[in-house]
């Protein structure tokens, strides 16, 4: 008989090491199975963690996790495309362990956590793709790549946003384009010291931009700026259905966004060090697949597990918690010895219980008030052009507020209607 | 930072090379025939898809494997699958 393991787990991204060290913890027999050559090398992300789901499965991680630095400044920032308007939120607390927030580099993080899982017991195997999943009487019994296949009790699809096994075996269907946001980034290198001066930051302290407006032309979705020890981060994230609908191209405009007068001084004699792009699931609840069937449990982006209210995009820390729920809900069947979709219903019960899935509720409004255009054009237009009355003294008397106020909602093309709607939506839904 | 072209861009990144295994096949047929949008012509954030004479060319080598091509296609042209294991783009950084 060929050999049989506890669970197989196809992709060590963030979901399936989390799983995979989880369940070697507590002495399962747990391949997992990565198609890049070592894990990280097929992931991409903006890079900032909340890390406290981390923390409580990896204790004090950070003292021994490639973090590259612990974000301390928060900043939204509404642009047009000659102006800028920036909200800074710095708070020392931030500056506190466990860290609220780190910025990481995945081709490094999340090498580190496949080799903590390989320490934990887990057995890593790099550079081979699964292609597919193994089904008999409609039961999930192993995986199968090139010539071979692997059985096991519990097949876990860690696969990330394009999961072709949760498709295959039927939890989910071919995703729709208005579910989808396309990510491009590139990491620009600089020195140490003029991240530190530039940024205004002290030692491993780092910053975190979330960009709306003139950005993504008008496409909804959102940029965003996050420091590295010695890199930046920077990049767009932008909805699939109006990329097709306007032809924007992806590649250009990211192009323009670096050239911004936002962020073209802040990576000024910098170097690119990498250019990528990925999915990122963002369609909520609305798109979210079953979670199991009997032999199986679907983890992360590949359930479609992420939230992005426009100030923040989110991911990672689904990915470990649903890991990690994924893992307990195979103890709890392995004590049953009932690997049916019943016997692993507590992955269900704990992901509803979890912040996870209580996020994904909360936000379950903000993939629809993001598609409003006024975010992208009219709001930052209004913002701009009440700044530039504050401060812009071309001899005319000065107004007060109010009047400066209602001919920048008027300029922008705004109506009190929308403002109204809008401030009661986004009240709602973020 | 100098303004680089899109190729420029991706040569900076590394790729392991499936040489005579292309993971992105076109039917070109059914391109020219229903398609409208041509979506993968611009949506492709590496630029990997091109016209010449009326047909759709994949210079696949330079793909990040995003997978948006493939969600955006709204016909089955395009046959597309990851690279074989270890092949492929390799994130240094990620
Ligand atoms: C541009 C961008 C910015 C983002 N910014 C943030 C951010 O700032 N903060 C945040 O929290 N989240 C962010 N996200 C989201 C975050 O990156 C994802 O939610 C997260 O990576 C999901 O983790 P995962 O483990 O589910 O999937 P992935 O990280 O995608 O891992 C899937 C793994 O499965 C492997 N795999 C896939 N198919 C197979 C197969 N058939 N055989 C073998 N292996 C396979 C892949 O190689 C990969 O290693 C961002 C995403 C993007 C695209
Ligand atoms: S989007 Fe699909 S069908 Fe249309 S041209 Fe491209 S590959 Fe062909
Ligand atoms: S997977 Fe992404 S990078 Fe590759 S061809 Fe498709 S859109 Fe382009």
């Amino acid at each position: 008989m060929e050999e049989k393991f506890d669970v197989i787990i196809v992709g060590a991204g963030l979901a399936g090491s989390a799983a995979a060290y989880r369940l070697a913890q507590e002495g399962l027999e747990v391949v997992l199975i990565e198609r890049g050559p070592y894990p990280g090398a097929k992931n991409l992300s903006g890079g900032v963690l909340y890390g406290r789901v981390l923390n409580d499965l990896i204790p004090e991680y950070w003292k021994d996790a490639p973090i590259e630095r612990y974000i301390t400044n928060q900043r939204v920032a509404f642009i047009t495309e000659q102006a800028f308007f920036n909200i800074d939120f710095k708070n020392q607390v931030f500056s506190q362990t466990p860290y609220n927030a780190v910025s990481v580099l995945r081709g490094k993080f999340d090498r580190w956590l496949g080799e903590k899982a390989e320490e934990a017991g887990a057995m890593l195997v790099p550079g081979i793709r699964v292609d597919k999943v193994l089904i008999e009487d409609r039961r999930a019994v192993g995986v199968v790549a090139g010539d071979e296949d692997m059985r096991a009790d519990v097949i876990i699809a860690a696969d990330g946003a394009n999961s072709f096994l949760a498709q295959q075996v039927g939890l989910r269907g071919r995703f729709e384009t208005g579910h989808l946001a396309v990510g491009v980034k590139e990491l620009i290198g600089l020195p140490r010291e003029t991240i530190e001066e530039r940024f205004n930051l002290t030692g491993d302290e780092g910053v975190a931009y979330g960009v709306v407006g003139f950005a993504t032309r008008g496409v909804a979705g959102g940029g965003f700026l996050y420091t590295n020890k010695e890199s930046i981060s920077v990049g767009l994230v932008m909805h699939l259905d109006e990329l097709i609908e306007t032809g924007v191209k992806p590649a250009e405009v990211i192009e323009d966004f670096l050239a911004h007068p936002m962020v073209a001084p802040l990576i000024r004699g910098g170097k690119l060090l990498e250019y990528g792009a990925h999915l990122v699931p963002e369609g909520g609840l609305a798109m979210m697949p079953r979670l199991a069937m009997d032999g199986m449990l679907v983890t992360g982006d590949a359930a479609g597990l992420s939230v992005n209210n426009g100030f923040v995009v989110r991911g990672m820390d689904l990915a470990i918690a649903s890991g990690v729920a994924a893992a307990e809900a195979v103890l709890e069947a392995k004590k049953k010895n009932d690997f049916s979709a019943q016997g692993l219903s507590a992955y269900q019960r704990l992901m509803d219980e979890s912040f996870a899935m209580k996020d994904m509720r909360t936000y379950a409004g903000a993939p629809a008030f993001m598609k409003n255009d006024r975010l992208y054009e009219a709001y930052p237009e209004m913002l701009v052009s009440l700044m530039t009355q504050i401060y812009h003294h071309d001899g005319a008397p000065k107004q007060h507020l109010v009047p400066m106020v209602m001919k920048s909602i008027k300029e922008s093309k705004l109506s009190l209607f929308d403002l109204a709607v809008d401030g009661l939506k986004g009240a709602r839904s973020l | 930072m100098n303004r680089m072209s899109l190729p420029e861009k991706l040569s900076i990144n590394k790729y392991e090379l499936d040489e005579g295994h292309p993971h992105i096949v076109v039917n070109t047929e059914v391109c020219s025939a229903v398609c409208k949008t041509k979506a993968c012509l611009f949506v492709c954030p590496a630029g990997v898809y091109s016209e010449q004479e009326g047909k759709i060319i994949a210079d696949w080598a330079g793909c990040v494997e995003c997978g948006t091509c493939k969600a955006a296609c709204p016909t089955e042209a395009l046959s597309w699958e990851y690279p074989r294991g270890g092949f492929g783009v390799i994130y240094r950084y990620g």
